[in-house]
């Protein structure tokens, strides 16, 4: 609770990309016990540097949401330590980290609160924790809807835009806390490929402008190789990385890199780390099934 | 849902008035035929047949609508279902909600409210009559209970239905326990509350008239015993026009108050239909 109390004061100080180191040491999680017992996450280990865009890959049902969920500190984790800048968050002492507004998640099909604008969305997270006035949060607010090119949609309910936008406010409503860590699951799973490449743009340059460690649950692999300065692959259940791809196209990137030979390659990298654990997560499935 | 940045609620079809006045006039119409058929065949339309025609009872209610009488019925019998109705709901939207949010409570108490809530409203009468002062306070218990467990069981089943991510998107944006169940949880269950309330409210009609029926005979005036008296002593005069009148007065006060009440929700949920 401590660090969460801290947070207000360093939350003027412009943002610089030395905050949001995420260390994952050795984190099982396993659900339920006995014979019905699933291990979702077995001694799983890796590194994403401040600053960093991590993408996650993985089979679906992998187990990379239990991963995620452990860092928001929305579920516990069974053994191992997660550490954001040096700090423990869960361990060994605690297996829940407390939720706060350093580790903002954007969810997969959205959680934008249907009862309030557009505006009001994005302001709640400086409102809820006393770091701004409601006039100022809404004014900020206003701006980084204005940024991501919705203020003429900012008095409305996200029932009335479309789903391409509801993820635009979503990620604003994210940004707005100046969080260490954005947590984001599979937020464009739903929207067709067009609105897709509009929404990675968008991302990046919102990125760009507010360099924060981007901790991304993906299982498209031209997204992971687009935005990413990292791809996890991770096995299918449990999830553990398999492979790491290091992606040394520099940013700021756009779209003309995906033509790029070497974007060619990565993928055709990450394709072959992939379809390998596809296979095994479909055989296993049968199994199951 | 792909609603633009210009989408609006959807309009209300421009034919939908005169669709409601050919539908109610269709059924008149039938009515009347129905009601008419033994004097045009010799053969009655079971049922619709011992009925006044709809023409008679027009007759009847432009002759009742201008004595007081009728006006005090009726007022009588809307301050009973707005007493009940206003009690049953700021009682049961806190039940609700605690029993959605406190297991432990809902562990002792939801088995008790379950097991009192099948028992009909009417079969309270005698017991209402009995261990209330007066006979108001009696037909008011009986309009709470009809309101009562509905509210309660819709506010209980939408707050659980609450979808978690709203929690956890809450929690994470740095709002308190607190703050989650006044932000996110009362909000999210307001639609459910908007919905039960139009439905309560039509309850609370449906057992005012019964209640008032069984209860309001014996020691009140013929003008001080609500509109569900008012059917009872025009059965018994066998004045038949007025007990349709008095039926039919019933359907538009129902109506009408369902109606105010989903105005009333769809101002404090404006959301729900702006998509």
């Amino acid at each position: 609770m401590t660090d969460l109390a801290l947070e207000p004061a360093s939350r003027g100080a412009p943002q610089t990309s030395s905050r949001g180191a995420i260390s994952i040491r050795n984190v099982v999680k396993t659900y339920g016990s006995g014979a019905s017992q699933v291990t979702a996450v077995d001694d799983c280990s890796f590194e994403v540097a401040a600053g960093e865009i991590c993408m996650v890959v993985g089979p679906s049902g992998c187990g990379k949401t239990s991963l995620l969920n452990a860092i928001a500190g929305f579920h516990d984790i069974t053994s191992g330590e997660i550490l954001i800048d040096g700090e423990t968050i869960c361990g060994p002492d605690r297996p829940m980290a407390a939720p706060g507004p350093d580790r903002v998640v954007v969810f997969q099909n959205g959680a934008l609160f249907p009862w309030k604008t557009n505006l009001e969305n994005v302001a709640f997270g400086p409102t809820m924790q006393g770091t701004m006035t409601e006039a100022a949060a809404k004014a900020r607010a206003r701006s980084l809807l204005a940024e991501v090119g919705l203020d003429d949609v900012a008095e409305r309910f996200p029932g009335e835009i479309s789903s391409g936008m509801r993820r635009r406010v979503e990620i604003a409503r994210a940004v707005i806390n100046e969080p260490r860590v954005l947590l984001l699951d599979e937020p464009y799973r739903a929207l067709d490929a067009l609105t897709k490449q509009v929404m990675h743009e968008a991302l990046l340059e919102l990125y760009y402008r507010n360099k924060v460690t981007i901790f991304f649950i993906t299982h498209d692999l031209e997204e992971a190789v687009f935005l990413g300065h990292k791809l996890v692959i991770s096995t299918a259940r449990p999830c553990r990385p398999k492979t790491i791809i290091e992606v040394d196209i520099p940013h700021p990137r756009d779209r003309s890199v995906i033509t790029s030979p070497r974007f060619r390659e990565l993928m055709e990298a990450a394709h072959e780390a992939v379809r390998q654990e596809a296979v095994a997560a479909f055989q296993a499935g049968d199994k199951e099934g | 849902m792909a609603a633009g940045p210009t989408g609006v609620a959807v309009a209300r079809s421009p034919y939908a008035l005169r669709r409601a006045v050919v539908a109610l006039a269709a059924c008149a119409v039938l009515w009347q035929l129905g009601a008419r058929l033994d004097d045009w065949t010799g053969v009655g339309a079971p049922g619709v047949g011992a009925l006044p025609s709809p023409v008679e009872v027009a007759m009847a209610a432009g002759r009742v609508v201008v004595e007081p009488g009728y006006w005090i019925s009726s007022a009588l019998s809307f301050v009973r279902v707005m007493g009940g109705f206003l009690i049953a709901l700021a009682a049961a939207v806190p039940l609700g909600l605690l029993f959605a949010t406190n297991r432990t409570f809902r562990a002792i108490a939801f088995p008790v409210f379950e097991v009192i809530r099948p028992i009909p409203p009417l079969a309270w009468v005698p017991a209402a009559i009995i261990f209330w002062p007066t006979q108001e306070a009696a037909i008011t218990f009986i309009t709470f209970l009809g309101a009562f467990f509905t509210i309660t069981i819709n506010v209980l089943s939408g707050a659980l239905s609450i979808d978690p991510r709203f929690v956890e998107a809450a929690r994470s944006l740095g709002a308190s326990r607190m703050t989650v169940f006044r932000r996110i949880v009362l909000p999210a269950t307001a639609p459910s509350i908007v919905v039960a309330s139009s439905i309560a409210i039509g309850l609370s009609w449906e057992v005012v008239v019964a209640a008032e029926i069984i209860s309001g005979s014996s020691a009140m005036g013929s003008n001080s015993g609500g509109l569900g008296h008012f059917i009872w002593a025009s059965y018994l005069g066998g004045s038949y026009d007025d007990i349709i009148v008095g039926m039919i007065s019933i359907g538009i006060a129902g109506y009408l108050c369902s109606a105010a009440v989903r105005k009333a929700g769809a101002l404090l949920t404006p959301w729900i239909n702006a998509r």
